[in-house]
């Protein structure tokens, strides 16, 4: 390995490092603006200056510099000292003096680096630059004279989130970042620059002057508004949750959250269900949990224990399924499914339901088909993956499916599954694609399976899959859940072969039969009119759709608010943490099938939550290591059948509000007003 | 002074005719087949023993950077010519391109087979129109000639030459800046490395060179590097143009020899001085970034590349800028100071906001609006600006107030003390 | 000082149609042959060269925009290189678009003076246009013309060693509409070494 020599201590190096990263290995701290891991190099703030032995006599950037046998650099020397002395002065001669009333204040790059590298006072007399502040929609709000010009947010819009809407106007002192004519980043990632600005230039309008970083408490958990899971720390004062930010996740969401993830927060706030409340005359009252439960105990008896059904939703942790699960089966009811989208899946194949070859092997891949799939807004940061393969490896994009701007190039191959069958055949130039790629995967979305032809199309899809694997170690096939609860779902068991093919016809069949309790764990993605017969027992944080027609209603904590598991949609095993206590009289659910499982006599075996998962591990091992991935690597169920003309549809109508917390948000109402409408 | 038949630009001024017909009459184009018949090394190596140093401003040895584009890299190579003559004081390049247009054809197609060059781009300045339109003209008439295009001037090898105008940013005269214009993108200088030779145009091995340095290639191939190296001296040969503005009776454009001394080119081509020798107060010898000579040091020193660097200056494009004693010396630097700060892209930190700083400082020198340590401040912030951008332009604009400085300053501490005074009165 | 080259904004303009004349259209597909095919971003500055003389000296909002769509480029990457390059006017200019060079070889011939005259004579200010819509005045950085000092461009051409009498006959002629000859107006060819001494 080549070595290089940083501040007199020699350390060897991986080729294709760069100067910083190399002053990294070695334990010097390399201040810097410009340069972020994600982004391309632009070296332009200057700071990262480093001395570089026998090269020129002047300083080099190190963030550009690629590290090279036998250098020999100085990260502390005079040289260096006096050039980030200058640099720092030249970024704070026009930057304001309002760090008091910033919200960057306490967490701003400058700040901190003026402390450790600037000079005490300044010797600039002249007029300070100021800049008019830009429009840029919703979310991101501009103080532009704090800009210090770095073109982080320039090249993430245009490199990772795949829309050229961002740019840096003019030259020299009159340069200026702004949108075109100030319209709305349309960007379902644009947050992000948020966090990528060093400066308070950019920063959060929700947020804006709402608090002090260190005013709040920062707990680290993850994110539940899509089935990847993304790493996230939530900031909270008291019992309200301020903010959400991404954490790095290489093998999840990198650096990124989508704006959902970040801005829907404020929903957790808003048309919360914080106590009990029963039914009274066809009015529904505010109650108490004994009322509650002697009413539920009495209608379970009454309509037939055996009758009772539990469905679960998008937010449905583990511990909820697999309490419900318990508590149905001993009351002899195997009427408990979690397919409220109808997407299919084969039984004892795993694989059938899971992105099978990890979200991270995106990137190495070199083509893609995309079933029924508009990963844009069903899982933004994962399709951040996708144009990263699509700019670093020139991968080829195939398409079924109705078209959609998905921030890369590809080819619409049709908008029909039965493009299959010609895919069967091998015959299509996207074959010839999928034959050359080296690493090529197969991605299909819940749109494409959501009929009662969804087992064909995943067999189908699955013998394209084993034709085109390259690699045995990378099973090409994926399917993309859009909520967090399913993969663990199905992992649980928790569903009945009753409701395949066609979960609402089969359920008005039961309710409309059997008039029997229904337990909606959260589940607002349901055909409200369905369940006219049923006595409606909903277990949620939302006053949604479904509590409108519920006969009770049993608070629950939000994610923010408990402790849960998860499985996301590699099969990855992730646990939330409690961010601050539950709203009103929340009680989590297993608490409550717990409860109701003593008045029918049937106790479950648990008492607290480590028990509880103890059992979930005990029955399920495949949930006992926290964050390890153990893909399927096999396809056992591949087999070609011949697919009808299905239009594809997309599940999918608005990315900002599509569950029961983004629909109680208001910033992400103001997302669909200005964003979605305006661009329809 | 350089003899008449030693000079390569034969029609400078435009006495003659510019076109084909001209060019032919004067040598351009008449056995352009031989010299690519000596083979891209041999080419090569001849301009190397020329010791040609390129005529942009740098001097950096031409044949040595042919050199360094790779023999044989699979990828298209590009021949850029540097035509966005912008640096103040320099108009030489628009004299070549409207005058003698072919010189500079004739020099693409040799210098582009010698860098396995099928293509070459002019990036003109965009102002430049009269001259683009020239140039344009003998482009086609030297396709229509079969000079240039498939099978140029017979030699099998394809050539061709595209003009692209500017659109009026200094910065595009330096070559990565130039290179991301071409490209269809602001005019923003790249990070180096990676070098053009290995990655420059659309990512191809790219050489972006001076129009006099083009121009003067194929004479040094017909008279031998033997010849050019024989005039100037050891590391400063050949003949070069000069650009000759300011005070002086005639402002001109001449061809000389390199190490003609200043006074020489002065009285002898421009006329003198305005009001004589002894009125001359100082020079700015090679373009607005070289640093001021005051006329002590103007009375002996000679023109080129490593006497001008003994005296903390430069040769740059060779541009004089001539002020004679009527000068108000420090507003005719803060002028060049705004040059700078209306020129910089805004790309790195201590250009974009130095520019602007030292240039509102030098603004207040002119009428000693100042303190006395302001002087040492300005002069520290043009320490803070040079050597740290991401192109020279920083440099460019810090070293005409440090030669102000190194030679003027007591004129400016006098200014301020007045100023003080009679504010205080 | 304000030029309309140096400026960051789109200007709304009324009934702003700009549509390729059949002439320039063809002419773009000259110009995208000079790059490779999958190059042809690199054709912007020529072809905001060419919208800005079809509409009248200046770049509106649907011109910026025509030309992103020909070359397939987002609006803000052409903006971006409208307001970088100081030749691209952002804003309507008179018939004379009058640019006096103020950079230093100009400025020791008397660069100053000219912009007084020029002033004077197409009574505006600098940075502005007359109220005749017929100048627009206003100073500019080096133009490559030193030993022609000083000199102004009006339009494409170059007007060189001129002195105050010599610009003021010419702005006057322009606004008489008479014809006016570009290059040395002391009748130099180019930049030989010879001029009147009291020049």
């Amino acid at each position: 390995m080549p070595s290089i020599t940083i501040d007199n201590k020699k350390i060897e190096f991986e080729n294709g490092m760069t100067v910083m990263q190399a002053c990294e290995l070695a334990g010097a701290e390399i201040p810097r603006f410009c340069y972020h891991e994600k982004l391309s190099i632009a070296g332009n703030c200057r700071m990262c200056l480093v001395e570089m032995e026998k090269g020129p006599p002047k300083p080099v950037a190190s963030c550009a510099m690629p590290a090279g046998d036998g250098m020999v650099i100085k990260t502390d020397s005079e040289m260096v000292k006096k050039a980030r002395k200058g640099v720092m002065e030249f970024l704070l001669i026009n930057h304001p003096l309002d760090c008091p009333i910033c919200d960057q204040g306490g967490e701003c790059d400058l700040q901190d680096q003026a402390m450790y590298y600037g000079f005490d006072k300044t010797r600039y007399e002249e007029n300070k630059r100021a800049v008019q502040n830009k429009n840029m929609g919703p979310l991101v709000k501009t103080i532009m004279t704090r800009c210090i010009h770095c073109t982080r947010c320039v090249r993430f819009s245009t490199e990772v989130a795949g829309v050229d809407d961002i740019g840096l106007l003019g030259r020299g002192e009159n340069a200026e970042i702004t949108t075109y004519l100030e319209k709305t980043i349309e960007s379902e990632l644009s947050g992000n620059v948020i966090d990528l600005c060093p400066v308070g230039a950019l920063t959060s309008k929700p947020y804006a002057f709402k608090s002090r970083p260190w005013e709040l408490t920062k707990t680290e958990t993850y994110d539940v508004f899509d089935g990847i899971g993304s790493s996230i720390r939530i900031d909270t004062r008291g019992k309200k949750v301020l903010r959400a930010l991404p954490r790095i996740n290489e093998e999840i969401n990198e650096e990124w959250i989508s704006d959902k993830s970040r801005f829907a927060i404020d929903g957790l706030s808003r048309q919360r269900l914080d106590s009990v409340y029963t039914k009274l005359n066809g009015k529904l009252q505010k109650s108490n949990w004994d009322h509650a439960f002697s009413l539920i105990h009495d209608q379970i008896i009454k309509t037939g224990k055996q009758n009772s059904v539990f469905l679960s939703g998008k937010f449905t942790d583990a511990e909820t399924l697999f309490a419900a699960k318990k508590f149905s089966e001993s009351l002899k009811s195997f009427y408990y499914d979690c397919r409220f989208d109808n997407a299919q899946f084969i039984e004892n194949s795993n694989e059938s339901f899971k992105f099978n070859s990890t979200i991270q092997e995106i990137e190495n891949s070199d083509a893609i088909l995309l079933i029924g799939t508009n990963p844009r807004w069903e899982a933004a940061v994962l399709n951040a993956r996708i144009r990263k393969a699509f700019l670093e490896n020139n991968c080829q994009i195939g398409v079924i499916g109705p078209k959609v701007n998905q921030t890369y190039r590809y080819n619409h191959l049709s908008d029909s599954l039965n493009y299959l069958n010609k895919l069967s055949d091998g015959n299509t130039d996207f074959n010839k694609v999928l034959n050359n790629a080296k690493n090529p995967l197969i991605i299909i979305g819940t749109s494409a399976i959501n009929t009662a032809d969804g087992k064909k199309i995943l067999e189908t899809s699955a013998a394209l899959a084993k034709k085109i694997q390259k690699n045995k170690d990378i099973n090409p096939l994926n399917i993309l859940y859009q909520d967090i609860s399913r993969v663990g779902a199905l992992e649980l068991n928790f569903y009945n072969k009753y409701f395949d093919n066609n979960y609402n016809l089969q359920l008005k069949k039961h309710i409309d039969n059997n008039k029997p309790v229904v337990f909606l764990m959260g589940l607002d993605e349901v055909d409200l009119s369905i369940l006219k017969n049923a006595y409606v027992v909903y277990l949620g944080h939302h006053g949604d759709q479904s509590a409108s027609v519920a006969d009770v209603i049993l608070p629950t904590p939000a994610y923010t608010e408990k402790t849960s598991t998860y499985m996301n949609i590699e099969g990855r095993v992730i646990q939330t943490n409690k961010c601050h206590n539950p709203l009103g009289e929340a009680k989590e659910e297993w608490k409550i099938f717990r409860v109701l499982s003593n008045l029918i006599n049937h106790q479950l075996k648990f008492n607290n939550l480590s028990e509880l998962r103890d059992e979930i591990t005990k029955n399920f091992n495949q949930f006992t290591s926290i964050n390890e991935l153990k893909p399927n690597k096999n396809i056992t169920f591949a087999k070609v059948n011949k697919i009808d003309d299905i239009k594809i549809q997309y599940n999918i109508n608005n990315f900002y509000m599509n569950d029961s917390i983004s629909r109680s948000s208001e910033t992400m109402a103001l997302c669909t007003k200005d964003i979605l409408n305006k661009a329809a | 002074m350089l003899k008449e038949k030693d000079k390569i630009f034969k029609n400078l001024y435009g006495f003659e005719d510019w076109k084909l017909g001209g060019a032919i009459k004067r040598g351009i184009w008449s056995n352009t087949k031989e010299l690519i018949a000596m083979g891209s090394e041999k080419i090569v190596e001849e301009i190397k023993n020329s010791q040609l140093r390129g005529r942009g401003g740098a001097g950096f040895p031409a044949g040595l950077k042919w050199s360094f584009m790779p023999k044989d890299s699979g990828k298209e190579h590009y021949l850029v010519v540097n035509a966005d003559e912008s640096e103040p004081g320099t108009c030489k390049d628009r004299e070549i391109m409207r005058n003698d247009p072919h010189l500079l054809l004739e020099g693409c197609l040799v210098a582009s087979f010698a860098m396995h060059a099928h293509t070459c781009y002019i990036y003109i300045r965009g102002e430049y129109y009269s001259e683009s339109s020239n140039l344009q003209k003998a482009i086609d008439e030297a396709y229509a000639n079969n000079l240039i295009g498939k099978n140029a001037c017979g030699t099998g090898w394809d050539f061709d030459i595209f003009l692209h105008r500017g659109a009026g940013a200094y910065i595009c005269g330096e070559e990565t800046a130039l290179l991301e214009s071409l490209e269809g993108k602001k005019g923003q200088p790249r990070l180096k490395p990676p070098f053009p030779a290995n990655a420059g145009l659309y990512g191809c091995p790219t050489t972006v060179t001076n129009v006099e340095t083009i121009a003067v290639s194929p004479t040094i191939l017909r008279r031998g590097a033997k010849w050019f190296s024989s005039l100037g001296s050891v590391n400063n040969t050949g003949s070069k143009i000069f650009s000759i503005s300011g005070h002086v009776n005639n402002p001109c454009n001449v061809e000389e020899e390199m190490g003609i001394p200043l006074k020489d080119l002065i009285e002898k081509h421009a006329g003198g001085v305005v009001g004589g020798w002894e009125n001359l107060l100082a020079v700015i010898p090679g373009g607005s970034s070289t640093p001021l000579l005051p006329k002590s040091i103007c009375d002996s020193v000679k023109m080129d590349f490593d006497s001008l660097k003994e005296v903390k200056s430069g040769l740059g494009t060779a541009a004089v800028i001539v002020m004679n004693k009527s000068t108000d010396i420090v507003e005719a630097i803060a002028r060049l100071s705004h040059f700078y700060k209306h020129e910089s892209c805004g790309q790195c930190t201590p250009c974009r906001e130095g520019t602007g700083w030292m240039y509102r400082m030098m603004e207040k020198m002119i009428h000693g609006n100042a303190h006395q340590e302001d002087i040492d401040k300005l002069l520290d912030v043009t320490k803070q600006v040079e050597g740290h951008t991401i192109c020279a332009l920083g440099d460019a604009a810090a070293w005409p107030i440090q030669g102000l400085f190194r030679h003027f300053r007591p004129e400016v501490e006098k200014r301020i003390k007045e100023y003080r005074l009679g504010k205080v009165a | 000082m304000h030029h309309p080259g140096t400026n960051n904004k789109v200007y709304k303009k009324i009934n702003d149609n700009f549509e390729w004349s059949s002439e320039n259209f063809k002419k773009i597909s000259e110009i995208i042959k000079k790059y490779p095919s999958n190059r042809i971003q690199s054709a912007v500055i020529p072809l905001l060269d060419l919208a800005q003389r079809q509409n009248r000296g200046w770049l509106s909002k649907n011109s910026l925009e025509k030309v992103a769509e020909t070359l397939s480029m987002s609006y803000i990457r052409v903006l971006e290189v409208a307001t970088f390059y100081s030749m691209f006017n952002l804003e309507p200019i008179g018939k004379n678009f009058v640019q006096i060079c103020r950079t230093t070889p100009c400025w020791l011939r008397g660069s100053d003076k000219l912009s007084r005259v020029a002033q004077e004579v197409c009574e505006t200010n600098i940075g502005e246009t007359s109220d005749d819509k017929k100048f627009t005045v206003v100073e500019v950085e080096c133009l490559g013309a030193c030993c022609n000092a000083p000199m102004v461009q009006i339009n494409d051409d170059y007007y060189e060693d001129l002195d105050e009498k010599s610009f003021k006959k010419l702005l006057q002629d322009l606004k008489t509409n008479k014809s006016i000859k570009a290059g040395s107006q002391i009748g130099r060819k180019s930049s030989q070494p010879e001029r009147k001494l009291d020049a």
